[in-house]
């Protein structure tokens, strides 16, 4: 099968509201390993997640997958900051992607259980999605981002507002993910996440790349003095 | 100081009223019987019917981006205060001999009553659907474009995950049916072991004066009313601590 990646994205530009959130653009997602995304608030993060997952589209230029583009959300998997769970049970939850996808009952079940076992779900399969607690909710929204096996796996915060025990197993899970061989992109205000998950680092600052690199080296000797600024935790504007 | 006579009167009624609806309860009164379960019969065809297409309707708008949308949301919320009158002298018009459905012979018959407590109820349980999947809508949106489903399985996924909203959606338009009189009286006719239904039947012994016999039959109305809205929400288990 011919690869999602590379993703190459030029120009992009996105605007809402009369202002440009995101942009002009350029980058380059190459297949393997983990990028994390960081930058301060409002620096265009999320807006380029969903822009690549092709949630929001560019007013200007292009984004350019290595397949058609209307097989390319096929092939990701999004998990939201805030996660979206339908009004069903857990294991109705991670196993709604394949009954979409025309999987058989019986077979998205099974997988759905095993799947909730490896997220540590098993216990609540039968219980009300939104009576988990933020952490077991955002490790569903994980579990069912995972069901599909995607090639890209884009995470928006997803361990924002979480304590300290649900982040780690998240990137417990997250760490399996990319051990087995998933392409990662998460956007994380947590430094230390993005140290300890990432392969590279893109910095984003005003809607565009201001820098990116190698994760150890960019948190050791940052280019940029808003990247250095950023990392050192000053109010950046 | 004695009470007012009008007062005595008044109460003297309901009390007969009462006692009425319980006799008529108590001894299964065949004509009782007869016309509970015509009108069961009638609103509750009436409102599966309205369900089936109010439904999918609010969720179609919900969803759908079209030209007109808002207008047409703002069409079917108006047509929520339809004056029942109208309707019933429309499809009158629509069934009666001379009418493009004439060939039929539909006019005074149940079915006449069906076919105008639908259109009543249609617009109710479409608004009322609309509103409900509109929400949960705005709540699955990105969740459901991210998942790459198509209209008809987000259409789906809305109106299986609104359930419990759209329950209360087919009760409103039950119970906006099964008090229906001026709409049922023009089309059936209120024809004895024919059409007669529980409403009609009020409004005929109000107009021959029998004020307790009336007022018996409302209370099984209203018995009735309360009797099928606590059974739905009891099957649907809406109320159960937990669950949605």
């Amino acid at each position: 099968m011919v690869s999602l990646l590379p993703l190459k994205i030029e120009n992009a530009t996105v605007r809402a509201g009369g202002r440009t959130l995101l942009g002009p653009l350029n980058l380059t997602l190459d297949g393997g390993g983990t990028s994390a995304l960081i930058g301060p608030n409002g620096a265009g993060k999320t807006t380029l997640l969903r822009l690549i997952h092709g949630l929001v589209r560019p007013r200007d230029g292009s984004l350019a997958w290595h397949v058609p583009v209307a097989h390319a959300r096929a092939r990701q998997s999004f998990v939201f900051q805030h996660p979206i769970l339908l009004r069903r049970s857990v294991l109705a939850n991670i196993g709604f992607p394949l009954r979409l996808a025309g999987v058989r009952r019986p077979d998205a079940t099974g997988r759905a259980k095993k799947i909730a076992a490896d997220v540590g779900l098993s216990d609540h399969l039968a219980a009300p999605a939104m009576a988990l607690s933020a952490g077991e909710k955002q490790k569903l929204a994980l579990a069912r981002a995972l069901i599909t096996e995607p090639e890209l796996l884009i995470l928006d915060e997803p361990t924002a507002n979480l304590d300290g025990r649900s982040k780690r197993e998240i990137e417990t899970i997250l760490k399996k993910a990319i051990a087995g061989g998933m392409r990662v992109l998460i956007a994380t205000h947590d430094m230390g996440q993005a140290e300890r998950l990432a392969d590279e680092v893109v910095f984003l600052f005003h809607g565009k790349v201001h820098e990116r690199g190698e994760a150890a080296g960019f948190f050791a000797s940052p280019q940029t003095p808003a990247a250095a600024a950023f990392l050192r935790g000053d109010i950046l504007e | 100081m004695g009470s007012h006579p009008y007062a005595d009167v008044f109460v003297s009624e309901i009390w007969q009223g009462a006692v009425s609806a319980f006799w008529l309860v108590v001894t299964l009164d065949s004509d009782l019987l007869e016309i509970t379960l015509r009108s069961l019969q009638v609103t509750l065809t009436a409102v599966l019917i309205a369900s089936l297409i109010g439904m999918p309707l609010g969720a179609f708008l919900a969803v759908r981006r079209f030209r007109r949308r808002r207008a047409t949301v703002a069409i079917l919320n108006a047509l929520m205060g339809l004056p029942p009158v109208v309707v019933g002298l429309v499809v009158y018009l629509l069934l009666s001999r001379a009418g493009p459905f004439g060939v039929f012979n539909l006019l005074f018959t149940p079915t006449a009553m069906v076919v105008a407590q639908v259109v009543i109820v249609t617009p109710l349980i479409a608004s009322i659907s609309h509103q409900a999947i509109r929400e949960l809508w705005a709540q699955y949106h990105d969740l459901l474009i991210s998942l790459n489903a198509t209209l008809i399985q987000r259409t789906a996924t809305l109106l299986f995950d609104a359930r419990r909203a759209l329950l209360t959606a087919a009760l409103a338009g039950f119970g906006r049916a099964i008090g229906e009189v001026g709409a049922v009286m023009i089309v059936g006719g209120n024809i004895d072991h024919a059409t007669r239904v529980l409403t009609t039947a009020i409004a005929l012994e109000t107009s021959k004066g029998n004020f307790a016999l009336a007022l018996g039959l409302g209370y099984v109305l209203i018995a009735l009313a309360v009797a099928v809205s606590l059974a739905a929400h009891l099957l649907s288990r809406t109320e159960r601590s937990g669950t949605w």
